[in-house]
């Protein structure tokens, strides 16, 4: 072992963790920690604080500074590596009526079939539907916007509440490493849920070769990818046709050929289906033959990396092993994974040097995926990325080499690649410090936690995200949203950001206050110096360019000399109490709509306004005080970083 | 005239109030250098979702037609007539009775219509074909910018050029994938929407936030992004309402192409504008002469017709080129609508456009001539109309960048 560790003693933990008044669950965590990293570190006490928080978490909650270095970073890194040790249960009763999250995809997709399938099957002719068809129509389009909303906004709400930070951060970084598209077609919205929350999120800390499992028999990843609609080349032995002249593995049982189109190969019958039924299969399975897209991005996306050492033909019999992977239809009452025998190409196959044997069925593929994921580009490609989201857009080259070493020598362990990365001096180094910026989901999701929000379950979050660039489960293809700032960077970008920063100190973004974070309270009608420090801390990690700070200061609180009027009137003892002021008031101005009301129709814009007036932007209040504050940090260009 | 005085009353306006233009400098963060080519303008307008080119440029000629889509096809002009039949171009090809606020295009010989044109990929998903579409790589899935965007990358500057942070403008929420990549492109909803949303003095705030601090990629494009904006508001494009008695549908897409004209007129150097339309994917019930398709093509129609109404003489420097993913079915399904297909058909219109012709080799019908027995057949690659359009109108010099490896087979003849 070339790190050096100290395990920490349990009581000397238990000690810090009780003096902090934490809950017991914060006490539960195991001793075995390895709590100190190697090399020095360049960053100071407190930088090291907020470095870890601005990278481990999606940014600091009131309070967030302080419990750190309460625990000190290291026994919290450590803590946030291992979230099955943290309760999260408050987060998991936010979402316990989330349908979508607690509904299969084949119940769901019985439940809200595609507006356009179901109208067919009701006749086709929306003009003609009787009341009841037409009211069974609508339901399924509501059901089917609500369970997109759940999708997407649960993100945003998963990313603000939940205590396991380190795990939202990882489970963001796969869901973008390994992407779906939710609009690839009708059918793939059903399985994001079961994506995000079985396939990825479980895995985001564990074994490599287990994700790239889970995600390669993934309902949404073979549908984004076609590898569902991946079958052998008629010039190739079909696996049935193997079968069958050898008598199949295990049940023996003859497979029936029938004749595909243009004399492609058969499928086998399976009971319960008949043969026009095994037949309509085949004709709906088009174009018939190898789709090499998931081959492809399994190699150049997903493990090796596009300079990896793999060639066009590895491409090609990498999709041949992988063919017959695919998903159960629904008429069998499926929705999940299935190897089909009779789409594979049951030929003899070479990827990356190995051989792969004729006549075996699903093996071939979790061959392959062994020869991937164990494969040296991979522990470096993974790890790059890793550097490259933890530390800097252009990782140090010794950084990702020691990560390297981590993942090959555990075999894939994520929690101990992504621990070689975070507690490293390369993380802890001075370049590294608030060099990153801010993806919007960041961005968003940073201005929520910053002010302690409680998201809500309204579509208005997600398309605030999007209206910022970063549709959830929008990104069509499959490289995934940018992980470096140069590529977030332009002038549309800066302008929706800073008019995001407005939209947050109106009052706008569902959940969140700009007039009563915690903190807040003591702000309200303090001297503008101890507002501007006030505001500095809760959103630019209590560092600020003395420019910043100067511009920040520029103007003055309107509510200090009513404060003050009211304090010598009331007497010396007064409570300070947060004003019951919104800022809508202070301007006449519409208020915003409630959570969970619809947002302004069209017909209730002010003239001229866009799809921001649909998310209740509209005209804007003319911002005083505190909220005036909080709209300049976050439109200021340090909030942008993390 | 208005180009220089706005140059002036822009850039050096910035410089006397201490403030530099600072795209001017953006070399200084590794960016190339926006600069329009000669106040010509390029408008790409992507119809999403497949529009079915058989009922678009109608191949009335073709018997093969009639027989493979008994409820949907559009009436040869020989057999009907005004709404109730296509509109007959060369005696062969019609256009859908919809499109007739183009037919005065074609008829002064500013319109061409391509046919069986398209991507030579298999692929029959709209997710692939529009991604290939706008990457300009033909099942080549790892392409992360698109061409137009590396068109603008590749012809960066000219000297005489007006600086501009408006060569490039979608008029979408996102920059869409034709423009994705390292040079500088504008998404906008709309032309209210780019705007900083305060109140007050905030804005000026906002704006020396930006100004001071370390020059770094944030504070530079932020810097930039305060003077697009008033540039934007200086140039007021909202004052150029409507011209030669244009009427521009109130639709989205309708009130979009308004704003590309509104940008064109105010003179912002724009040199590639982009806009979208959905609503094309019509597998159930897409009705013939009236229907589900013929409502989208009257959006379609009279939106450009509007634009190119508004625009006038300045037509001259413009090309607008229309384009879907796919083509679809030739043969109609049971629902009386059509499912994915492969070649399709584009329009070029504009002044430099050698109109009046139907472009493209017409493949044929009949079932031999079919693509795997069941679409139109591709006979132009859509880069090749690609490339000419860039090469001939915009002067690109290069067309490697735009398509890499590919190298066209000879231009169409669309333009000068």
């Amino acid at each position: 072992m070339s790190r050096v560790t100290r395990v920490l003693s349990f009581g000397a933990f238990a000690a810090t963790a009780a003096c902090g008044g934490k809950s017991p669950t914060h006490v539960a965590v195991a001793p075995e920690y390895a709590v100190a990293p190697i090399g020095p570190r360049e960053q100071t006490a407190d930088q090291q604080v907020n470095h870890a928080l601005s990278r481990l978490t999606f940014g600091p909650r009131p309070g967030d500074v302080e419990e750190v270095r309460r625990m000190g970073v290291d026994r919290w890194i450590a803590w946030q590596l291992q979230p099955d040790r943290i309760d999260d249960s408050s987060t998991e009763t936010f979402f316990s009526n989330f349908e979508a999250y607690h509904t299969s995809a084949s119940d769901l997709q019985r439940k809200y079939p595609p507006p356009a399938q179901l109208l067919n099957r009701l006749g086709g002719d929306r003009s003609k539907l009787s009341r009841a068809d037409s009211a069974r129509l609508q339901e399924s389009q509501q059901g089917l916007r609500r369970m997109t909303t759940e999708l997407e906004s649960g993100r945003v709400a998963r990313s603000t509440l939940s205590e396991r930070q380190l795990q939202e951060v990882m489970t963001d970084f796969w869901l973008n490493h390994f992407t779906v598209y939710i609009q690839k077609n009708p059918q793939e919205r059903y399985h994001i849920a079961e994506y995000e929350n079985e396939t990825i999120r479980p895995n985001a800390l564990g074994k490599f070769r287990t994700l790239l499992e889970a995600v390669a028999k993934s309902p949404a990843m073979l549908i984004y990818l076609d590898n569902a609609l991946s079958q052998a080349d008629s010039n190739r032995p079909h696996l049935v046709a193997v079968l069958g002249a050898r008598g199949a593995r295990g049940g023996g049982r003859p497979a029936q050929q029938l004749p595909g189109r243009g004399g492609r190969g058969g499928l086998q019958l399976r009971l319960g289906v008949t043969p026009e039924m095994a037949r309509q299969q085949l004709a709906n399975r088009r174009p018939a033959g190898l789709n090499e897209n998931y081959g492809r991005e399994l190699l150049e996306l997903h493990t090796l990396g596009v300079d990896g050492g793999y060639t066009q033909q590895d491409v090609i019999n990498v999709a041949r092993a992988l063919t017959g992977w695919t998903v159960e239809p629904p008429q069998r009452g499926g929705g999940g994974f299935y190897f089909a025998p009779a789409m594979h190409d049951a030929g003899e196959k070479v990827v990356l040097g190995q051989t792969l044997k004729a006549g075996r069925g699903i093996e071939d593929g979790e061959q392959v995926l062994d020869i991937v994921s164990r494969h040296p580009s991979t522990a470096r490609y993974i790890s790059f990325k890793l550097a490259r989201r933890f530390v800097s857009d252009v990782p140090p080259e010794v950084l990702v080499e020691r990560a390297a070493e981590t993942f090959r020598r555990t075999d894939g362990d994520i929690r101990e690649v992504v621990r070689t990365i975070i507690t490293s001096p390369e993380f802890f180094s001075r370049s590294a410090y608030k060099s990153k910026v801010k993806s919007p989901f960041e961005v968003v999701v940073s201005a929520m936690r910053a002010l302690g929000a409680q998201p809500d379950a309204t579509p208005r979050a997600a398309q605030i995200v999007a209206s910022l660039g970063e549709p959830i489960y929008g990104h069509q293809s499959p490289n995934g949203w940018p992980e470096t700032g140069d590529q977030w960077m332009n002038t549309g970008a800066i302008l929706n950001r800073i008019n995001f920063g407005t939209l947050v100190a109106a009052n706008r973004l569902p959940g969140a206050s700009a007039t009563n974070w915690a903190g807040a309270e003591n702000l309200w009608d303090a001297p503008l110096d101890k507002q501007v420090d006030g505001v500095i801390a809760a959103f630019l990690s209590g560092e600020a360019s003395p420019d910043t700070r100067a511009i920040l200061m520029s103007g003055e609180n309107p509510f200090l000399k009513t404060a003050a009027a009211r304090d010598t009137t009331d007497g010396a003892a007064v409570k300070k109490v947060v004003p019951d002021l919104d800022p809508m008031m202070m301007v006449p101005e519409r208020r915003p709509p409630a959570p969970g009301q619809r947002p302004p129709g069209p017909g209730q814009r002010p003239p001229g306004a866009g799809p921001l007036a649909a998310l209740g932007f509209g005209r804007l209040p003319e911002l005083k005080g505190l909220p005036l504050l909080v709209g300049l940090a976050i439109g200021s260009p340090e909030f942008q970083r993390r | 005239m208005h180009r220089r005085y706005f140059v002036k009353s822009g850039a050096v306006a910035l410089v006397t109030m201490g403030l530099s233009p600072s795209f001017l400098r953006r070399t200084a963060f590794g960016m190339e250098l926006p600069a329009a080519q000669k106040g010509k303008v390029l408008i790409c307008l992507f119809q999403r979702g497949a529009a079915d080119a058989l009922n678009v440029v109608v191949p009335f000629g073709e018997r093969d037609y009639y027989q493979m889509r008994p409820n949907i096809a559009i009436p040869s002009p020989l057999r009907g007539q005004g709404s109730n039949a296509a509109l007959d171009l060369d005696g062969f090809f019609g256009l859908h009775p919809s499109l007739a606020p183009l037919k005065p295009l074609w008829d002064r010989g500013l319109l061409a219509p391509i046919h069986a044109v398209g991507s030579p990929s298999t692929t029959r998903s709209h997710f692939d074909a529009q991604d290939y579409m706008e990457s300009g790589t033909p099942d080549m899935k790892g392409t992360t910018d698109g061409w137009l965007n590396r068109y603008l990358a590749a012809n960066g500057t000219c000297e005489q050029c007006k600086v501009t942070p408006f060569r490039a403008v979608a008029m979408t929420p996102q920059t869409p994938r034709i423009l994705e990549g390292s040079s500088p492109a504008v998404a906008m909803n709309s032309l209210q929407e780019f705007a900083v949303r305060s109140g007050g003095d905030q804005t000026a705030r906002l704006e020396a936030l930006y100004r001071t601090g370390s020059a770094d990629l944030i504070h530079g494009t932020g810097q930039e992004m305060f003077e697009a904006v008033k540039m934007l508001r200086a140039a007021n494009p909202q004052q150029y309402q409507p011209e030669n008695g244009a009427s521009y549908p109130r639709s989205q897409f309708g009130q979009r192409l308004q704003q590309i004209g509104q940008l064109i007129k105010s003179d912002v150097g724009l040199e590639i504008a982009f806009a979208d339309i959905g609503g094309w994917d019509t597998h159930v019930n897409q009705g013939s002469v009236q229907g589900q398709l013929a409502q989208r093509l009257d959006d379609l129609a009279q939106s450009i017709a509007a634009l190119t109404a508004d625009l006038g003489d300045r037509m001259e420097n413009v090309v607008i080129l229309t384009m879907s993913e796919f083509g679809r079915m030739a043969r109609q399904n049971g629902n009386g609508g059509t499912d994915h297909g492969h070649a399709g058909a584009m329009f070029v219109i504009g002044g430099p456009v050698h109109g009046k012709k139907v472009y493209g080799k017409w493949p044929g019908l009949s079932p031999e001539q079919l693509y795997e027995g069941r679409d139109l057949a591709l006979t132009t690659d859509f880069r090749t109309v690609f490339a000419e359009i860039a090469t001939k109108h915009l002067g690109a010099k290069k067309i490697d960048p735009m398509f890499p490896g590919f190298t066209p087979a000879g231009w169409l003849g669309l333009l000068g």
